[in-house]
């Protein structure tokens, strides 16, 4: 854990000295977005440039603001808020709707059998395994390598196979429920998933020779977009954007939920390996070693998890939380997910707000684009890893 | 690593009584009340003081209390070294929610509190940057408070089904 | 050549009406504009990569909407979108088509009741060829939405006055003349419109 013990950085957005080479140009205003191929969604960016040298970006959010705090409390049911808890990050629904059941447990005062714990955390992070190769894939193809993301949508669509059988959808689930699961997992769930990490073990060393190691990825990823570490604290960056700047911070080991505290498995950081350390490659990399050792943590679930167990037995019938708050945290594939419920004892939620971690991760692009090339632009976009779904809710 | 009633005791010898007060919750978590007015302060004093070293502002809501005709933005601080949490909470008048900013503070809160104002029309005063984030900019009224009636159409397009 | 080999070994003479080959040209080559709205946009790339392979009917993304023949509205369009995507549809060449994937972009979906900011069906901005239903659907239900548009561009003609989707009759009137003609709607083409009431009536109009 790092030791942040001096006063807050002064963060200021200033062009480095060293950019350009003393030619000044006139400076152009462009547009990048809503429907820019690399803005992964509709993002919308406001450039000033001076050359091809970024001196100025700005954000624009809120093209997919669909309204989720408000659909929560206008359900009057806290069950009927999951289906919008997916919604929000699509390509990590598992773990939102994971976050949300845990939230409204501590609330309520449930405990679940282990069965349904452990089916939980394998699921969990499955999801976080098909939302980095997604990440990995969609990062490669802004760069343009088109191969690599055919590489990990096959092993992505082995993951989803999984989900669908226990599911019935590929992609937004309503599987975790509040005290529970919607049902059980079939009868082959551990030998699937079983096969699926031993099988998808070599295509992380496939996927490191294909991309990672690749001299033109290297070079137009490493040191670009560098995210020191105490900015990034005082930004609250979280997740792989994080960690890729050396901070070893991972809500699963440092404030254990679940049953995240039984297994064995490391926090990958990022080392500056290829070049600054907090560059677009080290984000990267450490997605691509967490899958590693989600696999593990899967690995050690499947031994352990127990055979017989109802999932549904401590569902409550009528979801009526006593008046109360509280904030409660979990660890996406992006960051730290956060629920601030407020419940007046009624059967609907008075206030739900999300710590979305893709909204506060993508606050600190300004202060990361700055003297960097347009190109560069796509890049640390992509490493960050945002779901515009989230960001705007 | 200071539990809520620690950190309170600390403020009120910091602030004076009158200012803090604290609120504790029977089933979750207690929290910690603040005048608007000392917000800012008390921020500064949170982060830098030793052994507190709130670096992280994990979360800021707004909330609008309709009965008591309030509205409230709510903090959630976190310290990376000492590990300890915080939830601060504004209460303020629904007619004059209007309170310092911390973005100087937390960077983070740089887009909460534009979420703040555009849900709920909470004004923070020497925000760098004081405008609506998800909603249009031209969109007429704060859609997270209680009251709210929809417009019924948008540039032209209509807005209900 | 695949099925066309030694099959025409005689002579390399197909006869085919132009308006046929055309758009049997067309069809083949349905270039798509990539962006991406919301959750839809994730099954839209999955049914461009490995397992559903877009690529085997000509479909192929292009990032300029100068260059695409379908707008695939692939998520929840909002009320700051709207605006966006109506532009952007106006600057794709004709012919244009638009496929609206999922609930969310057909009638609003989730969101039709409390979302204040969602634009209840993209139909209110830009005409839609083709409905594909689904939260979100799957790859599947997207190839087939484009399979109904490949049928639609078939039956499209080059002739002006005539609507396609009405019955045609030719007359001969000796030598060159012919006198192509719609004839009156029949009650099942009634109930048809009733169904679709949304499809570009400008275009119909126009008659390609």
């Amino acid at each position: 854990m790092t030791d942040v013990k001096e006063k807050g950085p002064e963060v200021t957005l200033t062009l480095p000295a060293d950019t350009g080479n003393g030619l000044k140009t006139q400076e152009m205003i462009i547009n990048m977005g809503p429907q820019h191929p690399s803005t992964h969604g509709v993002l919308r960016m406001e450039l000033t440039l001076n050359g091809e040298i970024v001196t100025k970006a700005i954000p624009h959010i809120g093209y997919l603001h669909r309204c989720f705090e408000k659909h929560s409390e206008a359900m009057n049911d806290y069950a009927k808020v999951i289906p919008y808890v997916d919604r929000m990050d699509y390509v990590a629904a598992m773990n939102n709707e994971l976050g949300y059941a845990i939230a409204m447990e501590r609330l309520m005062d449930i405990r679940v059998n282990d069965r349904v714990e452990y089916i939980r955390v394998i699921m969990a992070e499955l999801q976080r395994v098909a939302s980095h190769l997604l990440a990995i894939g969609t990062f490669g193809l802004d760069i343009g390598a088109f191969t690599p993301f055919l590489y990990c949508f096959i092993e992505r669509e082995k993951i989803l196979d999984i989900f669908e059988k226990a599911s019935g959808a590929r992609l937004l689930y309503n599987y975790i429920w509040i005290g529970g699961l919607m049902n059980d997992v079939p009868a082959d769930f551990k030998s699937d998933t079983a096969a699926f990490v031993k099988s998808f073990r070599p295509k992380i060393k496939e996927l490191n020779d294909l991309l990672s190691m690749n001299r033109i990825f290297i070079d137009r990823t490493a040191n670009i977009g560098v995210l020191p570490e105490k900015v990034a604290i005082n930004y609250g960056v979280s997740g792989p954007s994080l960690r890729g700047s050396g901070v070893k911070w991972d809500l699963r080991r440092d404030d254990p939920y679940s049953i995240y505290d039984r297994f064995e498995f490391d926090v990958i950081v990022g080392k500056g390996e290829m070049g600054t350390l907090g560059d677009c490659w080290d984000r990267y990399i450490v997605r691509v070693w967490e899958m590693e050792e989600s696999l593990k943590i899967i690995e050690q679930a499947l031994d352990s998890m127990p055979d017989d167990g109802d999932v549904q037995e401590a569902i409550p019938k009528k979801i009526r939380p006593p008046a109360g708050e509280i904030y409660c945290r979990t660890e996406t594939p992006r960051g730290e997910l956060g629920y601030y419920i407020i419940s007046d004892k009624s059967t609907s939620p008075y206030r739900i707000k999300a710590r979305a971690p893709s909204f506060v991760n993508l606050s600190v692009l300004p202060a990361i684009s700055i003297g960097a090339m347009v190109a560069d632009m796509v890049a640390i976009i992509g490493s960050i890893d945002i779901v515009l779904g989230e960001v705007d809710r | 690593m200071k539990t809520t009633e620690e950190l309170h005791r600390l403020l009120s010898a910091q602030f004076g009584d009158e200012t803090c007060e604290l609120k504790p919750d029977e089933k979750v978590e207690p929290w910690i009340v603040v005048k608007p007015e000392v917000i800012r302060d008390v921020a500064k004093f949170l982060r830098d003081e030793d052994g507190l070293r709130f670096d992280c502002l994990m979360c800021l809501s707004g909330v609008h209390y309709q009965k008591e005709n309030e509205l409230g933005v709510t903090y959630h601080l976190f310290s990376t070294s000492e590990k300890h949490k915080l939830a601060l909470k504004v209460i303020m008048p629904e007619d004059n929610a209007q309170l310092p900013s911390v973005e100087q503070i937390w960077k983070t809160a740089d887009w909460y509190e534009r979420e703040a104002f555009d849900m709920f029309g909470i004004r923070f005063d020497g925000h760098p940057d004081p405008r609506r984030i998800l909603c249009p900019d031209d969109w007429e009224g704060h859609p997270l408070r209680k009251d709210y009636q929809v417009q019924e159409f948008y540039r032209g397009m209509k807005v209900e089904y | 050549m695949g099925l066309l080999d030694k099959k025409y070994q005689d002579s390399n003479i197909i006869i085919v009406s132009l308006e046929k080959a055309l758009n049997w040209a067309r069809k083949s080559s349905l270039w798509y504009m990539q962006f991406g709205l919301a959750c839809c946009a994730i099954e839209m790339m999955a049914t461009a990569a490995s397992r559903y392979d877009f690529d085997r009917f000509g479909i192929i993304p292009r990032s300029s909407p100068r260059q695409a023949d379908v707008m695939i509205v692939a998520g929840t369009v909002t009320l700051k979108m709207a605006t966006r995507i109506k532009r952007l549809y106006e600057q794709m060449s004709e012919p244009r088509y638009v496929i609206s994937m999922g609930s969310c972009s057909n009638c609003g979906g989730p969101y039709w009741e409390h979302g204040y900011h969602v634009l209840k069906g993209v139909d209110r901005v830009v005409p839609v060829d083709v409905y594909v239903p689904g939260c979100p659907p799957r790859p599947e239900a997207l190839l087939q939405g484009f399979l109904h548009l490949q049928k639609k561009i078939m039956n499209e003609t080059l002739v002006v006055g005539i609507n396609p989707d009405k019955p045609v009759v030719i007359q001969d009137k000796g030598g060159d003349q012919i006198d192509i003609a719609n004839v009156d709607e029949t009650d099942e083409h009634k109930t048809a419109q009733i169904e679709f009431p949304q499809q570009d009536v400008k275009r119909k109009k126009e008659g390609a």
